[in-house]
């Protein structure tokens, strides 16, 4: 783990992301796919805490060596912040942070499951075990078309791909969780690797465990600081001789786990944004307003 | 004042610190987790997480959600116990070579003191700081500082039974706050801790619920500050030979030197640790260029040093 003041190379615009590419030579050295790294933001704003990314991409060879890439869908105040920064900009950056994704040893066909830009991390993954000869396939979803991240990429990278969007303005109609099983069978998955909201991963872990298929899956828990100090991004993790769990930080624990190991029914996680549960007592509306 | 050489160094009555600036409790992890980032023997003390008897696994998350200028969280005191403390964490903070303030808390007046006693098995602790807002079980789940008599009984049942300087922490929301500080000091406290976080809720209008797991969680960060300061000030001026350690929203030296200058004799990062760890370092140093900037030999030579502009004229509200 090291602090360093990174140069912003570029940042770009696709679809309803933002990527930014930071000049980091020392994380990009280290980082692997399932880590993140931890933005400062500027002194004189209202919003204090660091913000986490995922790291899309690290370059250790050629032209792009020791740089690192990233990239963010803009929804709060930090990642509007940061829509504006300008290249050759300084970012305070600290990374690699958190646990990786671990490759299979024998197994050797990998399905790659995200919705929106979980598929960040996984791309990187992608490409890893590519390298290490494995066959990847990938299932992408998102709400629509535009957060369908860089399905371009994926396509080059993995054997097979299925795209699926809520509203069915790419692929199919539906959620990643609706083909799973099929792709799964399909492909003959002896591994699959899953990054997305709490909801989708807690799906991804049963259909995962019914047809015994090892998981890993990367957590998305609110982080106040992302080093392993407020204990706050805790997941409920089932000890590994079964007798409890303990509640582990997903900063330096995670964000990676074993999905079998995941004690998903205490962990309580956010309800997917498109649907959410009226409180008792409130009448049902059909559209949710705003 | 040329040629001085201020020192940084404070002693808050028997608990001697080579730099005013402490981490707050529960914002260094298990202590060894900055060791990459930061060298934590420049601090002049350590306050460990808050520890209950028995390890606890705190509350639900989501545990944190930002508001302005701070951070409302409720981890519920997720720690290993204070046994499972003993043997892995403080050997390793001894080993750093930075005192160690251990925060004690617990849910009855016999876990605070189960707490406490089993403190005594090692040497290693410089003083114990009392948690007091957590849920009271003998007294309904209120907090233990929602009354001054209980706040009495547990600070004064604690510092009887320890064998270091205990300082009591407490919120700024109390009906009477110095009366609080007084009761404490009277019960035996050796010095106090002010402010601890303020009782704070977010809520997300879209999702129409809490921010937070718990509903109602503690506000930290540069938001709580100026309420802080008047804690400070307030107490201190009642109380000024009681050591104060000044905590709440310090990221910064002009934050640190506002805290002294209201009569605290250390000050305490908490939130600024999770978004700069090297900011106790920073206004360290900062403070030693401050100090010697205006001509000051010590931080005890500005505490309580704040002019009041319309106390001069009798014009105080």
């Amino acid at each position: 783990m090291k602090r360093i003041r990174a140069e912003i190379l570029n940042i770009r615009k696709f679809g309803g992301y933002h990527q930014l590419t930071l000049v980091a030579p020392d994380i990009a050295e280290r980082a692997r796919p399932g880590q993140f790294i931890s933005v400062a933001m500027p002194l004189d704003r209202a919003f204090v805490l660091r913000r986490h990314f995922s790291i899309h991409q690290a370059s250790r060879r050629g032209g792009w060596a020791g740089t690192l890439e990233f990239a963010f869908d803009p929804t709060g105040p930090g990642t509007r912040w940061l829509t504006d920064a300008k290249p050759h900009q300084f970012l305070d950056v600290i990374g690699p942070l958190g646990k990786a994704f671990a490759y299979p040893r024998r197994l050797g066909t990998c399905l790659l499951v995200a919705r929106g830009h979980g598929a960040a991390s996984l791309l990187f993954l992608a490409q890893e075990l590519r390298a290490r000869g494995k066959r990847v396939d990938m299932i992408l979803g998102a709400p629509s078309e535009e957060y369908v991240f860089k399905a371009i990429e994926a396509k080059r990278v993995s054997q097979t791909i299925d795209i699926v969007t809520e509203d069915g303005s790419m692929g199919e109609r539906g959620s990643v969780l609706d083909v799973l099983p099929r792709v799964a069978e399909e492909t003959q998955a002896e591994v699959v690797y899953a990054a997305g909201p709490h909801a989708m991963l807690k799906r991804v872990a049963e259909l995962c465990a019914d047809r015994r298929i090892p998981a890993q899956v990367a957590v998305e828990e609110p982080m106040a600081c992302g080093l392993g100090l407020c204990f706050t991004c805790v997941v409920p993790i089932i000890r590994k001789d079964g007798s409890g769990y303990d509640n582990l930080r997903s900063c330096v624990d995670g964000p990676v786990f074993n999905a079998a190991r995941v004690f998903w029914d205490r962990w309580a996680g956010e309800p997917p944004t498109s649907a959410p549960t009226p409180p008792e007592g409130f009448p049902a509306v059909r559209a949710w307003p705003g | 004042m040329a040629g001085l050489t201020p020192s940084l160094a404070v002693d808050l009555g028997g608990v001697p610190l080579a730099v005013p600036v402490v981490a707050a409790s529960g914002c260094l992890g298990t202590g060894r987790e900055l060791g990459a980032l930061v060298d934590v023997a420049k601090l002049g003390a350590v306050v460990t997480r808050s520890m209950t008897y028995g390890p606890s696994r705190g509350g639900r998350t989501p545990r944190v959600a930002e508001s302005a200028s701070g951070i409302v969280t409720a981890v519920g005191l997720q720690n290993p116990g204070v046994r499972a403390f003993l043997e892995e964490d403080l050997p390793r903070l001894g080993n750093v070579g930075v005192p160690v303030i251990a925060s004690v808390a617990g849910a009855t007046l016999e876990e605070y003191l189960s707490v406490t006693s089993a403190l005594h098995v090692r040497p290693g602790i410089a003083a114990i700081e009392v948690h007091l807002s957590g849920p009271d079980d003998e007294r309904g789940g209120q907090p233990f500082y929602a009354r001054v008599e209980r706040l009495g009984e547990i600070v004064g049942a604690v510092s009887r039974l320890s064998r270091v300087p205990v300082f009591a922490k407490l919120p700024a929301l109390l009906p009477d706050l110095v009366d609080a500080a007084h009761a404490c000091v009277r019960a035996g406290a050796h010095g106090l801790t002010l402010i601890d976080g303020i009782p704070a809720m977010t809520i997300d209008p879209a999702r129409l619920r809490a921010r937070v797991a718990s509903g109602v969680g503690a506000l930290s960060g540069p938001a709580i500050k100026p309420i802080a300061v008047a804690a400070v000030y307030s107490v201190a001026r009642s109380l000024p030979h009681v050591p104060i350690m000044g905590v709440g929203g310090i990221a910064t030296v002009e934050d640190a030197v506002e805290f002294l200058l209201a009569g605290a004799w250390a000050v305490q990062l908490g939130t600024a640790l999770l978004v700069n760890p090297e900011a106790p370092v920073e206004v360290a140093r900062g403070l030693l260029a401050y100090l010697r900037d205006k001509g000051v030999a010590s931080p005890a030579d500005l505490r309580g040093r704040v002019r009041i502009p319309g106390a001069a004229r009798g014009t105080t509200p």
